[in-house]
C-alpha cells in the first residue's frame, strides 16, 4: 500500500498515540522513512506534546495550595456552624 | 477490578461525608495542580484559574455526596472544573465571538499541518525556553474551546481518551477527531517558534521520548 502524504498527515495523531493498526502502520511507517517532509510533521507535532506534557510548562503560583486550604477551612467552618 | 488508589479514595469520601470533614484536604491533595493546570489552559489568568480551582473545589465538597462512583474521582473533578472554566470563559467572550462556536462540528476548515522545507530537531535546550511555552500557552488558548478542551484533557492532563469523553459529555470517537485536529492547528501555530538554526543532534530528542 503506498501512500500519499495527505493521506499520512490524517494520522499523526493515531500514529503518536499508538493506534494504528499493523497495516496501517506499516505503510505510515514505510512512508516516514523515505518522506522528510512528513517525518518534520511528525517531529514536530511530537515535541510540541513533549513540551506540552512537561510540567514546568504550567507552574503552580506560589501559595496556591495554601491558599486554597484556606479557603476551604472558611468555607468548611461556615457549613459546619449552620448545621 | 478497582485499584487500591480507588478504594482508599472511595473511603475517604465515606468518611468525609460521615463528617470527618478534614479528610477533604487529603482526598483532593493529588488532584490539586490537575484542577488549576485544567481552567488555567482554558483561561490563561493565573488570578482567574485560581479563584476558579477554589470554586472547583468548595463545588466538589457540597456535591461529594452527589458523586456516585461511576466515573473516577478524578474525571468528576475535571467536569467540574471543565465547567467552571467554561462559565468563566462565557463571561469574558463577546457575544459576536459565542455565536462563531455554536458547538457544531466543523467538517470544512483547514486541519492540515504546516509543512518545513528547513526543519531541523529542535534541541532540548529550545524546549527549556521560557518562551517558547508562553507561545504554547498562548497557542493554546486561542484554538476554537471544543478543540482546546480536548487538547487540555488529552495532552496536558493526560487523561485517556474514555476518561476525556466522559468528563466532556461526548463520545470516543470526537475526541480523537478534535484532538488530532487540535494537535495539527498547534503544529502549524507553534511551527515558526520551533524552528532553529541549531546543528542536528542526532535525534536524541526522540529517542528520549521513545
Amino acid at each position: 500500500m503506498k501512500m500519499e502524504c495527505k493521506h499520512v498527515w490524517e494520522h499523526i495523531s493515531g500514529y503518536l498515540d499508538k493506534e494504528l493498526d499493523a497495516e496501517l502502520l506499516a505503510a505510515v511507517e514505510r512512508h516516514l522513512e523515505s518522506c522528510e517532509v512528513c517525518s518534520a510533521i511528525l517531529d514536530s507535532t511530537r515535541n510540541i506534546l513533549v513540551l506540552t506534557a512537561d510540567d514546568r510548562t504550567y507552574e503552580l503560583p506560589v501559595g496556591y495550595s495554601e491558599r486554597l486550604h484556606e479557603r476551604l477551612a472558611a468555607m468548611i467552618g461556615e457549613t459546619e456552624d449552620q448545621s | 477490578m478497582k485499584t487500591a488508589a480507588t478504594t482508599n479514595e472511595a473511603a475517604l469520601i465515606q468518611r468525609v461525608l460521615a463528617g470527618e470533614t478534614e479528610l477533604f484536604y487529603q482526598l483532593i491533595r493529588p488532584y490539586e495542580r490537575l484542577v488549576y493546570v485544567t481552567i488555567f489552559a482554558i483561561l490563561k489568568n493565573e488570578a482567574e484559574a485560581e479563584d476558579g480551582a477554589q470554586e472547583t473545589m468548595i463545588s466538589a465538597f457540597r456535591n461529594l455526596k452527589s458523586f456516585r462512583g461511576e466515573a473516577k474521582f478524578s474525571t468528576w473533578l475535571v467536569t467540574i472544573a471543565m465547567n467552571e472554566a467554561r462559565k468563566r470563559l462565557r463571561k469574558t467572550k463577546t457575544v459576536a465571538e459565542d455565536s462563531l462556536d455554536d458547538g457544531m462540528e466543523d467538517v470544512e476548515g483547514d486541519f492540515t499541518p504546516a509543512v518545513l522545507t528547513d526543519w531541523r530537531e529542535i534541541p532540548l535546550e529550545a524546549l527549556e525556553r521560557k518562551e517558547l511555552k508562553e507561545k504554547l500557552q498562548e497557542a493554546v488558548r486561542i484554538l476554537p474551546e471544543k478543540y482546546r478542551e480536548v487538547f487540555v484533557l488529552r495532552d496536558i492532563e493526560e487523561l485517556n481518551q474514555e476518561e476525556t469523553a466522559a468528563a466532556l459529555g461526548i463520545n470516543v470517537t470526537l475526541v480523537k477527531v478534535r484532538l488530532h485536529r487540535a494537535r495539527m492547528m498547534l503544529q502549524k501555530l507553534l511551527v515558526p517558534y520551533l524552528k532553529t538554526q541549531a546543528p542536528r543532534r542526532g535525534g536524541l530528542l526522540r529517542r528520549w521520548f521513545q
